[in-house]
């Protein structure tokens, strides 16, 4: 490949990938479990109230609970079955949330979707296919995608960028997607260009996946244009080359100025996994309830690109892929860089899940850390340009509240700062301290 | 095994989980690595006895940190390889013949008062080796400004163990030139390209790991490769003091020979190992600039105008102070900062 890679200028880092662990295993769909915890806030916004009460028999992809007022998406059964509680589950950030639990009825039938022809199909019945399948972009935060679809008219979008970076280490979720299912990401990458009324798609890959990228090429030549202009754009490999302000400096050299949204520089960005969602819920009317997931490190026994029903529990998955190994020391859901350790395999499977890494103490470094010596090197790190060390002195001697001035709220938690500190100083960790006790 | 008890073994810290591995340790361990070759090649110019004063140096060093952190009631962070940078650069600008108890003297002075009292690692104001050569200079201005040996060119390394200072001692380049002019370093020293090749590979009588520009210069290049410091302050340093020297150094303006300043006494020494120390100097480029460039003034203006020959050290201490407000002026570039909102 001898085209000059497109990437961001200020900051970042070069990781080690392991994306060798599990780059090469194809999709593979894992087997119903007995029972599944769909957690009823899965996504940016309101919390979800049920629809359903205990003892009812749900059918696969029925709505089970959905949000009545502000923003929010509707979360449907993953299975075919009986609600056999409506409680709690372990939530992977916070601690404890509701969630309804469905027994596995295991001699149901798996639902069959046949596809429409959406070509023909009006806008409005687009969006609102994509909000009843309950769509949030699943590479981040979980924006509904109905709502990011419907920009305010002010707002003139001319690109969409899709987000196929997948820069964490050790993920291959979204390089599977676009190796196995390259139609179905153009297809949706198409539904949106109809949606929002332009033409230009840039689909953005770290260089690090040329078969993605070869894939998705193809794919793009015989997906029928109908004047869009679809291109595969591969990215240098420098992490957080998937953050959505440096991936749309990176493909169009806009820069998304601070607590402003992308189309303040008139693009959209989806992830490629919700791109081939919308075209699921387009084309199939098929609702978002599973989700392929990256098991992956050292401490897993059979690492696995799964595609698993939401709300498998975790337990379910490691005694699947025949349980863990010695040294395991931390288990994060998401990537390294950004993911969440949790302190129980009870957590279930969101719609936001893009991996879990079963980390061994030689893959982390769990040594105490220490003063800051004042390298500068996050600094250098920082793709925002701002102080972590500045913010994490002020934070250890009690003056959070003085630290926006260091851009405490541009910081997006990415973690380049902390992964290079040479005093491994907790530097994120700081940041979100300070952006606590800053807000009050 | 049942879920509590893996549950308890789990580590559940925010995120970043991974990290680049590059530690404090490894960074100190990797310069006190870069510095051993200027060590070596001091025993064939001085003798064996300048790995004597740095052992001591090195010795005293950890075991003051240890004891002030112990007497501060703080942890004891001896391993983080800090003190035995300090204790490597405080023995490598003492005269070779010096002796061997005096480094403990600034060892104490470096590392108690100038490292831990003002806070320990990452708060300290001065260079602490150098606050540490500072100390001797006023405490025994005759043995530190004169114990200088003339260099072995036989390989007698035990040419002067067991001798007094006053039987050997000689005079630095530097010096000669001050109160002697060129003619007087040219009849001492040799011709100028003789005296390039000898101060160059570290043949010069000198502090004990200053002489070499060439062994120096390659361990900054190493650390450089590695990233552990940036070109920017020694380069800054280099040019200024070469510049100015060759400007106001001779006997009419640009007449100075700014290849002399530079590998001779401590300037090559003070800019890779002494100006780069992270807590010290300011971490943005343009401050680097400025903050070397200070150093470079003031390092030729003592030079040139104060009452000592050389000038690196007290340059360095006396722009170390200005670091933070650098610091505070030369911020890095915000992605975008938000229009109006928060500064």
């Amino acid at each position: 490949m001898n085209r000059e890679l497109l990437t961001f200028p200020k900051g970042g880092i070069h990781p080690p990938e392991h994306k060798e662990i599990s780059e090469h295993l194809p999709i593979e769909r894992m087997p119903i479990p007995a029972e599944v915890d769909i957690l009823l806030q899965q996504h940016f916004g309101a919390p979800c109230s049920p629809l359903v009460k205990k003892k009812d028999i749900v059918n696969e992809g029925d709505v089970i609970g959905t949000v009545s007022a502000g923003l929010g998406a509707s979360v449907h059964a993953s299975v075919t079955g009986t609600v056999k509680n409506i409680g709690t589950s372990p939530h992977p950030t916070s601690v404890k949330a509701p969630s309804i639990t469905i027994l596995t009825d295991t001699q149901a039938q798996p639902r069959t979707y046949g596809p429409a022809d959406w070509k023909a199909m009006p806008r409005d019945e687009m969006l609102s296919r994509i909000k009843e399948a309950g769509i949030v972009g699943i590479g981040g935060a979980g924006f509904p995608t109905h709502v990011k679809l419907a920009p305010p008219p002010a707002a003139k979008v001319d690109t969409l960028l899709l987000n196929g970076a997948e820069c964490e280490p050790y993920l291959t979720t979204d390089h599977r997607l676009m190796l196995e299912s390259p139609g179905d990401v153009v297809g949706g990458a198409s539904i949106i260009l109809k949606i929002l009324g332009i033409n230009e798609c840039k689909i953005g890959i770290e260089a690090n996946k040329p078969a993605a990228i070869d894939a998705m090429e193809k794919a793009v030549k015989e997906a029928s244009s109908n004047g869009q202009r679809i291109s595969v754009v591969p990215l240098k490999v420098k992490y957080p080359q998937g953050s959505e302000k440096q991936l749309i400096q990176s493909l169009t050299g806009r820069k998304v100025p601070g607590f402003g949204l992308p189309f303040d520089v008139s693009v959209i960005v989806q992830n490629v996994g919700t791109a081939k969602a919308v075209y699921d819920a387009v084309c199939l009317a098929k609702p978002l309830y599973e989700k392929v997931v990256t098991i992956s490190g050292k401490g897993i026994s059979r690492p696995a690109n799964l595609l698993v029903r939401i709300g498998t529990r975790l337990k379910d998955i490691v005694e699947y892929l025949g349980g863990t190994k010695n040294g395991l020391a931390k288990v994060v859901m998401g990537g390294p860089m950004m993911g969440f350790a949790i302190p129980t395999l009870d957590v279930p499977v969101m719609k936001t899940t893009s991996g879990v890494l079963f980390l061994t103490e030689d893959e982390i470094d769990l040594s105490p850390h220490g003063h800051c010596i004042r390298c500068g090197w996050c600094l250098d790190a920082c793709p925002m340009g701002l102080s972590p060390n500045e913010i994490g002195v002020y934070v250890e001697a009690g003056r959070a509240e003085d630290t926006s001035q260091f851009g405490l709220f541009e910081c997006f938690e990415c973690g380049c700062c902390a992964f290079v500190c040479p005093a491994r100083r907790p530097l994120v960790q700081f940041i979100r301290l300070a952006k606590m006790k800053a807000k009050k | 095994m049942n879920s509590e008890t893996r549950q308890a073994i789990w580590n559940v810290s925010v995120s970043p989980h991974i990290r680049r591995g590059v530690s404090v340790e490894r960074i100190m361990w990797t310069v006190s690595a870069s510095l051993m070759p200027p060590l070596i090649l001091s025993v064939f110019i001085f003798g064996i006895q300048t790995l004597l004063i740095t052992f001591v140096s090195v010795a005293s060093c950890v075991a003051a940190e240890a004891v002030s952190q112990k007497l501060l009631h703080r942890p004891v962070t001896i391993r983080d390889g800090s003190a035995v940078v300090t204790g490597l650069l405080l023995a490598y600008i003492v005269p070779p013949g010096v002796p061997f108890w005096m480094p403990i003297l600034g060892a104490v002075m470096s590392i108690y008062v100038a490292k831990h009292l003002l806070g320990g690692i990452g708060f300290n104001i001065f260079n602490p080796a150098l606050i540490g050569r500072a100390f001797l200079v006023a405490t025994f201005p005759v043995a530190m400004t004169s114990a200088w040996l003339i260099p072995i060119r036989d390989l007698s390394i035990f040419k002067y163990v067991g001798s007094g200072v006053d039987a050997v001692s000689t005079a630095t380049p530097l010096y000669v030139l001050k109160h002697y002019g060129m003619a007087g370093l040219t009849e001492r020293f040799g011709s100028t390209l003789k005296m390039y090749g000898d101060f160059f590979l570290g043949w010069q009588p000198g502090s004990i790991g200053e002489t070499s520009a060439l062994f120096l210069i390659l361990g900054g290049l190493y650390l450089l490769y590695k990233g552990y410091i940036t070109w920017h302050v020694p380069v800054s340093i280099i040019v200024t003091a070469g510049f100015l020297t060759w400007v106001f150094g001779g006997e009419r303006y640009f007449t100075g020979d700014p290849i002399l300043s530079v590998i001779s006494g401590g300037l090559i020494l003070g800019a890779i190992y002494m100006a780069t120390d992270y807590v010290t100097s300011p971490t943005q480029p343009s401050a680097k600039l400025i903050f070397g460039a200070g150093i470079g003034v003031l390092t030729v203006l003592i030079r040139l105008k104060g009452g000592y020959p050389e000038g690196i050290c007290y340059a360095i201490l006396l722009m170390n102070p200005l670091a933070p407000a650098l610091e505070t002026w030369f911020r890095p570039k915000r992605f975008a900062p938000p229009k109006g909102a928060m500064k």
